[in-house]
């Protein structure tokens, strides 16, 4: 079996985000960046298919040299080798723009299943994985908090806000992942060392046969003009409680005054 | 005449609370635009939401009237939205920006030439273009957004950010729409669909009010506690991430970067420490209580009203005033 893992560089949560004021893309190298958190239950699924059935499993990332500690990093799971896209002209695509790079890279190599984060922590649109399953004509089970192969049968249970739907289609397909899915190991040393000297295809969109033209922020479908952080939010009340719970009575005070009961 | 179209998002009959605020919007946006304000409805039972649809100031309902809405994923409502764009000039797309929407609009782009803008916040037209307006990095950042010309746009409206406003509409006209489902769109089954209780519940998306409990509830019973503070508030029950990896409360309740989103009327948190993972999912909400037992907890930062003290003193004492004064 062969298994895609798309994964993302992101900017670390906890560390700043600037967006660069002239071009209104995320400057991704202004702060800490790390391997999305979210593609870390993919990982983890494609790891487990790969001691259950040998699967072969190989990183996507679209992204600049700067990317490529994201690439090993992923690769330090045990992972097999790796793909990434690069090219000046892919700077300021929208979800819709990324997508059509991953579908024309996955169109030159042999896949059964394609294992994505439900979203990444930056951009968390949720598009991605949806439009590559359009591009490639192909069922798109997302949300998956469980995944089953079996032959060419893959099982998945879809999350909603109301529980899940058990989904069942034939291979290819394309997946998505909630961090309910599984709890991911972390890399072990063997694992670190060996992702240095895992292969790295590097490709062009010249070489995927991509027009430059039709990617990037020219020719993204949507894009953001303007931007400013939110105004600071006024001090609140803070109140200590005694020990009696009679905090509670002020807490039922103000929801009184503010219309909440 | 070209028209906004507002793809319905229903449970069983009953349109959800975004799809009435979806309409709001668009009859906002329609009064600048001069379009039409219609919607698409997929699946059965509809008959009953007309009069709400007509009040919402639907003129034309688009209905596929048909049980394989539901039995496939997403690209059946894919194509019957295409059937809706070979009928009508749709000049754009409101959706209710959930999960599984999301995936529809996507599919619908890719087909359609579209451009798709999710997580909107406020939608406002400028100089004759809808432009959209939508929070990053966790509600820090405030964006505005617009679908380049000459595609399909596609808005995912966030629940709340809309009130629910009834205009005086009679009963919409509705078109039939037929629908021939490609081999694509079979391609993938449901076989069985799981429903946990708590559907007395409001969704933890459009609650108007959230109860949120973490790891300071210490252990699975103490979401019995924060159930009882959401009966008495007609809440929703949310969690931090903390409180679900541990079990005590399923994943879809989570809050936060890899959770929900959540912007309601009023946020209580109790034994969460708002870390920024947290306040990702909460920060937009419009009033923020925390109750916590350590004053330097970061949830305060942002608390409208705080408790520094236990929750199990003050929750349970909460609920008991909350009952005497409501009732
Ligand atoms: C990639 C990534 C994604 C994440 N996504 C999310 C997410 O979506 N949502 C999310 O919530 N977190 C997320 N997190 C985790 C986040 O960083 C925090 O670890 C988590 O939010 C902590 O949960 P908590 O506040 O319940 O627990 P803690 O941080 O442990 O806080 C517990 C709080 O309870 C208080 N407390 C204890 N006992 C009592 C008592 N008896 N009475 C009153 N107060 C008490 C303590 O003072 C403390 O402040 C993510 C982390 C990562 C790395
Ligand atoms: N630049 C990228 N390179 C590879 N995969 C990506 C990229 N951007 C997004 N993805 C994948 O798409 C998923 C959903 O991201 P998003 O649609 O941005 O929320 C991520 O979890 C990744 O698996």
């Amino acid at each position: 079996m062969k298994v895609i893992v798309p994964v993302k560089r992101v900017p670390d949560t906890a560390g700043d985000k600037v967006i660069d004021a002239d071009t209104k893309t995320m400057d991704r190298d202004a702060g800490e960046t790390v391997l999305c958190p979210v593609n870390e239950f993919a990982i983890e699924e494609a790891v487990k298919l790969k001691e259950a059935t040998g699967a072969e499993v190989t990183v996507l990332l679209i992204g600049p040299d700067g990317a490529q500690s994201t690439i090993r990093k992923a690769l330090s799971y045990g992972l097999d080798g790796a793909i990434q896209v690069t090219d000046d002209a892919i700077s300021g695509s929208d979800a819709l723009g990324t997508a059509r790079v991953i579908a024309a890279a996955l169109a030159d190599v042999e896949f059964d299943v394609v294992i994505f984060g439900n979203q990444s922590t930056d951009a968390r649109t949720s598009l991605v994985p949806a439009a590559v399953a359009e591009l490639l004509d192909l069922p798109s089970l997302t949300y998956a908090r469980f995944m089953e192969i079996d032959g060419d049968a893959i099982t998945v249970h879809r999350e909603h806000e109301e529980g899940w739907d058990v989904v069942e289609s034939t291979l290819p397909a394309v997946v998505s992942v909630v961090e309910a899915i599984n709890e991911p190991r972390y890399p072990n040393f063997k694992g670190i060392m060996a992702a240095k000297s895992k292969p790295l295809d590097v490709k062009s969109l010249a070489d995927l046969g991509v027009d430059a033209a039709a990617v990037g922020a020219g020719d993204a479908a949507a894009t953001m003009y303007a931007f400013e952080p939110r105004p600071p939010k006024a001090a609140g009340t803070i109140v200590t409680d005694d020990g009696s719970g009679s905090a509670a009575d002020d807490l039922a005070d103000w929801m009184e005054e503010q219309k909440f009961i | 005449m070209s028209c906004l179209l507002v793809l319905i998002d229903h449970a069983e009959g009953t349109p959800r609370k975004v799809s009435l605020q979806m309409l709001t919007a668009a009859r906002r946006l329609a009064a600048e635009t001069g379009d039409s304000v219609a919607a698409a409805w997929f699946g059965e039972d509809a008959d009953d939401a007309m009069e709400a649809l007509g009040a919402g100031g639907v003129e034309t309902l688009y209905w596929w009237d048909d049980p394989d809405a539901d039995a496939y994923v997403t690209l059946p409502k894919v194509e019957a939205l295409e059937a809706v764009l070979d009928t009508a000039d749709v000049s754009a797309i409101l959706f209710a920006s959930s999960n599984h929407t999301k995936d529809v609009a996507a599919r619908l782009a890719i087909r359609r030439d579209g451009g798709v803008i999710t997580d909107v916040t406020d939608l406002a037209v400028e100089d004759g273009t809808i432009v959209a307006t939508k929070e990053v990095f966790g509600g820090a950042t405030i964006t505005q957004s617009k679908v380049a010309d000459g595609k399909l746009a596609l808005f995912g409206v966030s629940p709340n950010a809309f009130p629910v406003e009834e205009g005086d509409g009679g009963e919409p006209e509705v078109v039939d729409l037929d629908v021939e489902l490609s081999e694509s769109a079979t391609a993938a089954r449901v076989t069985d669909v799981e429903k946990e209780a708590s559907a007395d519940r409001p969704d933890i998306g459009e609650a108007a009010i959230v109860v949120a409990g973490g790891r300071g509830l210490g252990s699975e019973d103490g979401f019995e506690l924060m159930e009882e503070l959401a009966d008495v508030l007609g809440a929703g029950v949310g969690a931090s991430r903390a409180a679900t990896d541990a079990g005590w409360y399923p994943h879809r309740y989570q809050i936060g970067q890899t959770g929900r989103t959540i912007s309601p009327m009023l946020y209580i948190g109790s034994g969460i420490s708002g870390a920024i993972q947290h306040r990702a999912g909460m920060q937009t909400s419009q009033n923020i209580v925390a109750i916590n037992k350590d004053a330097e907890a970061p949830i305060f930062q942002i608390a409208d009203f705080g408790i520094v003290g236990d929750l199990y003193d003050v929750v349970p004492a909460l609920v008991e005033e909350l009952r005497a004064r409501t009732d």
